[in-house]
């Protein structure tokens, strides 16, 4: 990173001053053990699952260190196909790609609006939107899967994806009004002039410019959605239709009586190392887009 | 040139106020209501019993139980996550080797659901397959305990996952402060002669203070939380040692149809979690520092 350097204070001028004793070095031996002990707790955990769902059942009670005699590759079909995580994959994808592109649009939107268009109530319904950021979830569970039943959409993935886009909205809207706002009006301006009608203005100049904001957020409610368990779990009762978080606590749950430990194993892995990959291709990204929310707070 | 703007104001806006009235607003109002009554399963309405279920509540030694747990969350978690993403943000934004990679890996963790977290953590801790214990044979602690089904190694164990998997987000958030900090601070500090433990307390520290506040805040509403974690982990076992408000809630309402009591609980959840950030943001509102 750029910035590395300038946070870099003291080191540079004062080494020609003066030899490090040997207090320092000891310090910087214990600094670097330290970041490497923790990198360690981090990957370990990670790799020991990796290449622990290759192991037989056998393997994995008898001796949890070693490495498998010969990868089992049939623990993969029987997570995917009999412990159903291929079905709970597929359920996540209709439920949070919907999902994702209804926030996106009706988040920006309602902070165009918001932010470029006053009329009166327009601060009143800011701050009902924001207000929605203040209640926990837990809040509103119990009333909700109540109206959700009412309005018969118990275990259906529209149902889902309705209140997954109405979740989202106040941090989005509160997000991108203030993305809206930093536009340059003239733009604006310069468009009706041009003979470009709203919705043209809107669609063809102010949605292309608000593209960094649309990703971050983007970003921020698609891992918020994939990782969602306390609304699918609420709201998804039908066992066919489990998310892939609700999929993954019940195979644990499961577990207990069934010991395919194998399999769990590999299912686990099958989860994390596409995320892993995600990760680690659009880190940078992925990093502004989910640290938005408390920097902007 | 806004002429006529409401045909374009009404269409934007209305499919967002529409979602988010009957599926935010009108649960959070109704759940106010709900949490006066007494509701006893799926086929019968709601009796109105007006404060009843908080009085209940106050003689109820699960609620207390569970309250507890979140309270040994909530003194323990800020501890070691400020103090780990403090420690980590300041040695990574002094050009240590490797820093690039320790802060992809640290912040690794926060990518993944609670939920694979849990299940990942199930297995390191379990006591015939698990990892940990292998470690700790091998290291020569002869008999650890069964982290996830003792009563009194539950909660550290919960705890040590909730620290592992948000350290890095964190400190993501403390380096993004930090290197907003002008340098011209630390090369004034450095004529002085000052150490970088000075510094990192007489500049770093104040000139972050805002972003460790909202962090602190964060951390807590994530300790009167703890819901993924422990429902995926031990479903708040063994014998309600791990049960904490949220899976409580979500067992009187959920599994046991009491969905007034239920309710009734989620607000008194809401109320804490309220108090708690509206305390901190008062004693901690140090005048920002402006530069």
């Amino acid at each position: 990173m750029a910035t590395d350097s300038m946070v870099n204070p003291p080191a540079t001028g004062q080494l020609t001053r003066y030899r490090p004793s040997n207090a320092e070095i000891a310090g910087k031996v214990l600094l670097n053990a330290v970041l490497a002990f923790w990198a360690v707790l981090v990957i370990f955990p990670m790799v020991w699952l990796l290449y622990t769902s290759f192991k037989s059942d056998q393997e994995i009670f008898f001796s949890p260190w070693t490495l498998p005699a010969t990868p089992q590759w049939d623990n993969f079909r029987r997570g995917w196909v009999d412990a159903r995580i291929g079905e709970f994959f597929l359920n996540s994808f209709i439920v949070v790609l919907p999902s994702l592109a209804g926030i996106l649009f009706l988040s920006s939107m309602t902070a165009y609006v918001l932010a470029r268009f006053p009329f009166p109530g327009n601060r009143v319904l800011f701050y009902t939107f924001l207000a929605g950021m203040l209640f926990p979830t837990f809040l509103a569970l119990i009333p909700l899967f109540f109206l959700v039943r009412n309005l018969g959409m118990s275990s259906t993935y529209h149902g889902l994806i309705l209140v997954y886009i109405a979740y989202s909205l106040p941090f989005s809207v509160f997000f991108l009004t203030g993305f809206f706002k930093t536009l340059p009006s003239e733009l604006h301006e310069a468009g009706i002039i041009d003979g470009a009608n709203q919705y043209q203005v809107f669609f063809l100049i102010m949605l292309p410019l608000a593209q960094p904001g649309l990703v971050s957020i983007g970003i921020f409610n698609f891992l918020g959605m994939w990782n969602q368990y306390l609304l699918p779990l609420v709201l998804m009762t039908d066992a066919k239709r489990y998310l892939l978080t609700q999929g993954l606590a019940y195979m644990l749950h499961q577990q207990y009586y069934r010991n395919d430990w194998s399999a769990l194993f590999a299912a686990v892995t099958m989860i994390m190392v596409p995320t892993l990959i995600v990760y680690v291709i659009f880190q940078n990204q992925i990093q502004k887009g989910i640290t938005v929310g408390a920097l902007k707070g | 040139m806004y002429r006529n703007k409401y045909r374009l104001i009404i269409p934007f806006l209305a499919p967002s106020i529409l979602l988010y009235v009957v599926f935010v607003l009108y649960p959070y109002v109704n759940a106010m209501y709900i949490s006066l009554t007494s509701w006893r399963g799926l086929a019968r309405a709601p009796q109105f019993v007006g404060l009843q279920n908080y009085q209940n509540m106050l003689n109820d030694g699960n609620f207390w139980n569970a309250l507890g747990n979140n309270a040994f969350y909530i003194a323990v978690l800020p501890v070691f996550k400020l103090s780990l993403a403090l420690f980590f943000a300041f040695v990574l934004t002094q050009g240590v080797p490797l820093s690039k990679f320790y802060r992809v890996t640290y912040f690794f963790p926060q990518v993944m659901s609670m939920v694979a977290i849990g299940v990942l953590w199930s297995f390191v801790y379990h006591p015939t397959i698990g990892i940990l214990q292998a470690v700790l044979k091998a290291i020569g602690i002869s008999n650890p305990p069964v982290w996830l089904g003792n009563p009194d190694a539950v909660l550290p164990a919960l705890a040590g996952v909730s620290i592992w998997a948000s350290v890095g987000f964190y400190m993501v958030l403390f380096i993004a402060a930090m290197e907003s900090i002008p340098i011209t601070y630390y090369e004034a500090a450095m004529l002085d002669g000052a150490t970088r433990w000075h510094m990192f307390w007489n500049i770093t520290l104040p000139m972050i203070w805002g972003t460790l506040q909202t962090a602190l805040i964060f951390i807590m509403i994530g300790a009167t939380d703890m819901f993924a974690i422990t429902q995926t982990m031990t479903e708040g076992g063994p014998n309600r040692s791990s049960e904490v408000l949220s899976t409580y809630l979500y067992q009187e309402a959920f599994i046991s149809s009491r969905f007034g009591y239920g309710t009734a609980i989620a607000v008194a959840l809401f109320l804490i979690t309220l108090f708690i950030a509206v305390v901190l943001a008062r004693l901690l509102n140090r005048e920002n520092l402006e530069y």
